[in-house]
């Protein structure tokens, strides 16, 4: 199974923010290896979370972990069929290793869209 | 951090004023004002420090290299905002029609367009014994959300431990009133006794509640038109809207505002209408001050 | 003559000048706040038409579709996603830009239409009272306002512009057409800050500038001092009036009611010229 994490600038911690996160972690269970990439989306005029969501998607990812979760970019996930779950405290780790259990609840709030454009 | 956002729908009515006394009455650590089109919370925050003042980059913006451009008129043909101009077959971008789609770059033959980075405006952060984040467009600029979100999150990372935020929101419905609203706790509606205020009062509840928000009307000078006031309190309450307060016209706030006072530091019937409606929004909230 | 409406500052009274002037001129009444245009509760105008505007949404044939991803890639506002093998918009977030369907290499992407907004096209007698407005949850009112004016300036060659607030794009495109602004300006200071906002922005784009100050309790020494230093002409000092304050509340218009501002209406109309 493929989790992907929003992370903060200290790349430990889980980032509140999904579409405009420094940083996001790729973590494979079939390996147990960990990528942590930029987030290209998080200076992104408008669309970020869709950005973000899109990059999930080509990652081929099951699950993504996040706090919050814009309107847009779930409407993306659940298409292609990834799950979205809320994170228990701020360590990414922990809350891989919870996923793992399946002990991690489902998100199902979603905010709506910044509307960061003209 | 709980956030609260003041909106009005129509301008005028009294945002900033009930905005700074809040800020004032909680005395909160953190605020921010997003009215980016036209800040004013500045004049009344009280805020004295230098602030730390960072470029906002909004979208790319075309630019043409005359010496390559063979003025074929593709750009101006396919730009869809008027944004390309020739005079004497010199083509040139109007920097405050162009959206930076970059459809011109794709079109023109020699590579003559390219996007360039552009300052659409600047944030300032006072970050001493209070947060506070403000912004200011560059005239004419679009991006006005990203640059509302960009101040929130400003705020939110430099006060993060702070319990209560109080953010001063702009006028409208579009775009920067939208970016503002995610995210907020609760909406403060700060509106007029007037027709305008009722009929911007009304789009502006339908936007905040279709973007999830949970609102609460008050209205200002109040006292202006006690009829139209019956009216508005009429329309929240079939509307389930919390009805929080009036506030009677006081002259006593223009000359605090002049003299770069919030109202809550006036002795005036104002000031305690707004204490008044701060202490029940602050329950609402379940914030202990 | 064509003149724009415009304050920074909201609330300052844009409105109350722009119906009341349009009407002293005869001329078309254009409302182009389009979030919340508020200038029919005053003209209150009768034999409305109203036109929808649109923006533009692209189409996507799956026939022809090669899964290239070109116009995915080219949005520069991320409002195209590409899941299981098929290209997706979100139209709230498209600029209708036409550059996914132009760089298509098959013609698997065509152009549809939505609605963004209106115009409605009504007269108050003989004045032609031409509204903008914004659907709701929509970011952007600038192919709106665009449509107004359109509209507006067709019937009349002389216009009355009714600005939105602030000095952003919305603004801009406001008073892009006209011939000359007059800033409605509240002698207060934070009337008196959004003021040179907004002067700056008309200065910029070069249009001649007349001032009206509105809701003045007490002159404010900053505003009058700027208007002198730099020679910009007071067509009025309005005073804050409570019984006048009353009639706008309940959305009165004052011209050809009211002897005070059918004669101060009158004189902005001799007095204002490009």
């Amino acid at each position: 199974m493929i989790i992907i994490l929003p992370l903060d600038e200290n790349k430990t911690d889980i980032c509140v923010s999904f579409g405009r996160c420094p940083f996001l972690m790729i973590y494979d269970t079939e390996n147990n290896s960990t990528e942590i990439t930029e987030n290209s989306a998080a200076n992104a005029q408008g669309g970020a979370g869709i950005k973000s969501a899109q990059f999930i998607v080509d990652s081929k990812a099951d699950a993504l972990i996040t706090v919050r979760c814009g309107e847009n970019a779930a409407e993306v996930l659940n298409a292609a069929g990834v799950k979205i779950y809320k994170p228990e405290g701020i360590s990414a780790e922990h809350n891989i290793a919870l996923l793992k259990d399946a002990k991690l609840s489902p998100l199902t709030h979603f905010h709506a869209g910044f509307h960061g454009i003209q | 951090m709980k956030k609260l956002l003041i909106l009005s729908g129509k301008g005028g009515t009294g945002k900033t004023t009930v905005a700074s006394a809040f800020i004032h009455f909680a005395q909160a650590k953190a605020f921010a004002d997003c009215d980016v089109d036209a800040p004013n919370l500045h004049i009344v925050a009280g805020v004295d420090a230098e602030p730390q003042k960072s470029d906002y980059y909004g979208s790319q913006k075309a630019v043409i290299n005359t010496d390559k451009c063979v003025s074929c008129d593709m750009c101006r043909e396919k730009c869809r905002f008027g944004a390309i101009e020739s005079t004497d077959e010199k083509y040139k971008v109007n920097e405050f029609s162009c959206e930076g789609c970059g459809v011109c770059v794709a079109v023109c033959p020699t590579g003559a367009v390219t996007l360039a980075d552009d300052v659409a405006g600047k944030v300032e952060l006072y970050n001493g014994e209070c947060v506070f984040c403000t912004a200011e467009l560059k005239m004419g600029r679009g991006n006005s959300g990203k640059l509302v979100s960009t101040v929130k999150s400003t705020l939110q990372k430099n006060a993060h431990d702070a319990p209560l935020a109080i953010i001063d929101g702009s006028p409208g419905i579009g775009c920067p009133v939208i970016a503002s609203v995610s995210g907020v706790t609760m909406v403060l509606i700060v509106t007029e006794p007037t027709m305008s205020g009722l009929s911007d009062l009304k789009r502006i509840l339908k936007t905040v509640t279709a973007f999830h928000s949970r609102a609460a009307v008050c209205v200002n000078k109040a006292d202006i038109n006690n009829t139209m006031t019956a009216e508005i309190e009429n329309y929240c309450e079939e509307n389930k809207i919390p009805f929080v307060g009036t506030i009677p016209y006081d002259k006593q706030a223009s000359v605090a505002i002049n003299a770069g006072k919030s109202i809550a530091e006036t002795d005036c019937t104002a000031k305690q209408a707004i204490k008044e409606i701060f202490d029940r929004m602050m329950r609402m909230m379940e914030v202990t001050p | 003559m064509k003149i724009a409406v415009l304050s920074g500052k909201g609330g300052t009274g844009k409105t109350f000048v722009s119906v009341n002037l349009a009407v002293a001129k005869n001329a078309a009444y254009i409302d182009c706040d389009v979030e919340e245009p508020n200038g029919r509760i005053f003209l209150k105008p009768v034999d409305c038409k109203e036109s929808p505007v649109f923006a533009g949404l692209p189409e996507f044939d799956e026939s022809k579709c090669v899964g290239c991803r070109k116009c995915v890639d080219f949005c520069r506002f991320n409002a195209l996603v590409f899941i299981k093998n098929k290209p997706a918009v979100f139209s709230d977030v498209c600029h209708a830009c036409g550059g996914c369907s132009l760089i298509c290499p098959t013609g698997a992407v065509t152009e549809t239409m939505r609605q963004i907004g209106s115009v409605e096209q009504c007269k108050y007698k003989k004045t032609d009272v031409v509204t903008g407005i914004l659907n709701i949850g929509e970011a952007s009112g600038i192919a709106v306002i665009k449509e107004a004016l359109d509209t507006g300036l067709r019937l009349n060659e002389n216009a009355v512009i009714d600005c939105p607030p602030g000095s952003g794009c919305a603004v801009m495109e406001s008073i892009s057409a006209s011939d000359l602004c007059i800033i409605v300006v509240e002698p207060t200071a934070f009337g008196f800050h959004n003021f040179k906002m907004v002067y700056r922005l008309v200065k910029l784009i070069g249009k001649p500038c007349y001032i009206v100050i509105n809701k003045e309790d007490a002159p404010y020494p900053p505003l009058d001092g700027f208007c002198a230093e730099n020679g910009l002409p007071i067509l009025a000092r309005i005073p804050f009036d409570p019984e006048t304050a009353a009639l706008l509340a309940n959305g009165e218009l004052l011209y050809g009611m009211n002897d005070y501002y059918t004669d101060l209406f009158d004189k902005v109309v001799c007095e204002v010229k490009p």
